[in-house]
């Protein structure tokens, strides 16, 4: 349940900031929904009714898969924002501003 | 061949994109690492072909971990086929960007090799979760290419690009986390079983659905693409055209033949978007008024014609839409080349600003003209065999309303080649006054490299024009993909044991 509200909010958060203008607010609203995603990859190994997936956890432990998924997929997210905060430096250098419905 | 070897098709590109990195100054060094890495890669995915062909799938559990725990690749005709066919084209464009140097940047063939090392694994990953790390790998080096030059309009290009393809990725990524907390498992084989009573995982199916479609850019979401790959160096737009929409649109074939097409509702639903696609692809290319920017709306029309046997799925169909989708992966490489080297020779591919080229360059004319002329699907071209295939299987289908509609978008399309020829070919060359701007970039060219470049696009259009009677051999191997395809279980069993 709790994994549920927090995709949510992550979610609804970054929807609001990628329909914003500016480049940084856009690589913002990706992290954003990347972490949803990520979250939502966590729970579907059963975290929040099974407990945690350590070595000796026995029967009950949650799929650890799942971590391995939402690790490979932080490092994706990670590379892509920082793609896209130099795309953000450079449009300052290119354009002058981070807006692209502004500029030359 | 022993099935390790396609673990080969991914390793060693990704190698060689990481040695090519520290050649970056060593331009000879680099592109023979390239063309000989893609060479060999061309040649496993021939030998490949050949072994799937006669002895059934193949897959590897990559690092020898057992099954269940490993990622599976697995390789059927199918895959074979667009791994060949991929890596032929990014071959020729990687030499076709020697020749234009358009590779002057150092990552330029780095990247070219990690984009196709992505690709390769796209075709090749019988998983869900490593088909997303297959098409960030490929979208990452894509998003480098696209910006590679830096200017105020690939910023503005690039944004967009990597906007949709970031949403696209993270929707995908959330239907695979359903799908997986849903069945346990997101091996393609497991899931194709498991997900058909599991509303769960059908949810999740359906929000990779929508993302594969946005991949491959499918109308309503297509906006994305015309707007972005004018943007790319010209060479760079020919390579994407080859690799990635078709990598989504081979996503879709293999969804659809393991799981989708049995679901209800799914084959009219591809049917309106091909239809869809088609028209609203074709309309804009009419409008368009230079080179590039007509190709590239074709290119959205043109996933409609690929898309359109998801619709029908019967034997005649697929076979159609492969053959259609090897031919067309060629036709409109040669196309695009044949724009980069307008734009290298001319400095512009602005129809306003172009005339008379056929008079002063008849080669690059004939080298247009005849990929174009396959591409509207006009008799004897590979073009037009497939658009026949393709149109008969709709109307032994009984989809006459998709068959006309396939029918009607070829005379767009002829007519929107028939713009870019009057503009850039026919006519009178432009005055000095509009050409003045693009004189350098005219003077740097050698005669031998121009006919060299003209030679790559002329070549392809002479094969595009011999393939069409001589259909048969290829015929017979988009036969076998298409059987594979319309009963997977020999795949399924493969990838799934």
């Amino acid at each position: 349940m709790s994994a549920a509200i927090v995709v949510g909010v992550l979610a609804a958060g970054g929807t609001y900031l990628i329909l914003q203008r500016g480049i940084v607010r856009v690589a913002l609203g990706f992290v954003l929904l990347g972490h949803a995603a990520t979250t939502l990859l966590i729970a579907s190994g059963g975290v929040g009714t099974r407990a945690v997936p350590f070595a000796g956890a026995g029967a009950d432990a949650a799929d650890p898969l799942p971590q391995a998924f939402a690790l490979t997929a932080i490092v994706i997210s990670f590379g892509i924002t920082a793609f896209l905060l130099a795309l953000a430096f450079r449009s300052r250098d290119v354009l002058g501003d981070d807006d692209l419905e502004r500029g030359p | 061949m022993n099935a390790s070897a396609i673990t080969l098709l991914l390793a060693l590109p990704l190698t060689a994109g990481a040695v090519a990195v520290l050649l970056r100054y060593r331009r000879a060094l680099q592109r023979t690492l390239t063309w000989v890495t893609l060479g060999t890669v061309l040649a496993l995915s021939l030998a490949l072909l050949t072994e799937v062909r006669a002895g059934g799938p193949l897959s590897v559990d990559v690092g020898g971990f057992p099954r269940g725990l490993a990622i599976v690749l697995g390789v059927d005709v199918l895959s074979a086929l667009m791994l060949t066919i991929g890596s032929s084209m990014t071959l020729v464009g990687s030499v076709f960007a020697a020749l234009s140097s358009e590779d002057d940047h150092p990552l330029f063939h780095p990247l070219i090799l990690i984009l196709w090392s992505g690709v390769a694994l796209a075709f090749v990953t019988a998983d869900l979760f490593n088909l997303f790390v297959a098409f960030e790998i490929m979208l990452i080096a894509s998003y480098v290419l696209l910006t590679l030059r830096g200017g105020a309009r690939q910023i503005r290009a690039g944004v967009l690009y990597v906007g949709t393809n970031l949403l696209a990725s993270t929707a995908f990524l959330l239907g695979v986390g359903l799908i997986y907390g849903a069945v346990g498992t997101v091996n393609l084989a497991a899931v194709a079983t498991a997900v058909r009573t599991d509303a769960g995982a059908m949810a999740g199916l359906t929000i990779l659905l929508v993302a594969i479609v946005a991949k491959a850019s499918l109308v309503p979401l297509h906006g994305w693409l015309p707007r972005t790959y004018v943007e790319a160096p010209p060479v760079v737009t020919a390579i994407f055209s080859a690799l990635l929409t078709k990598a989504g649109v081979y996503v879709l074939y293999r969804l659809g033949s393991v799981v989708l097409v049995e679901l209800d509702g799914f084959l009219a639903l591809m049917m309106v978007l091909a239809a869809v696609t088609m028209v609203v692809g074709v309309l804009g290319a009419v409008g368009g008024h230079d080179m590039r920017g007509i190709l590239t709306f074709h290119m959205v029309s043109q996933v409609g014609y690929l898309v359109l046997p998801l619709g029908v799925w019967t034997r005649g169909a697929i076979v159609a839409g492969l053959f259609y989708l090897v031919q067309y992966v060629a036709v409109k490489g040669a196309l695009f080349l044949a724009a980069a080297t307008v734009v290298r020779l001319e400095g512009t591919d602005d129809l306003g600003r172009l005339g008379g080229l056929m008079r002063t360059r008849p080669w690059l004319g004939v080298a247009f003209l005849l990929p174009a002329l396959a591409l509207a699907g006009i008799p004897p071209t590979s073009g037009f065999l497939g658009k026949y295939l393709l149109v008969r299987a709709a109307f032994e289908a009984e989809a006459f309303w998709a068959g006309a509609t396939a029918v009607v978008v070829s005379l767009f399309t002829l007519l929107s080649m028939i713009k870019i020829f009057n503009g850039a070919f026919w006519g009178d060359a432009p005055t000095d006054a509009d050409t003045t701007a693009s004189e350098p970039s005219r003077a740097a060219v050698t005669r031998v490299r121009t006919q060299a470049m003209i030679a790559v696009p002329l070549t392809i259009g002479l094969a595009a024009l011999v393939l069409g009677p001589a259909a048969g051999g290829l015929l017979e191997v988009v036969g076998d993909a298409a059987d594979a395809l319309l009963d997977p279980a020999a795949y399924l069993a493969e990838v799934g044991r």
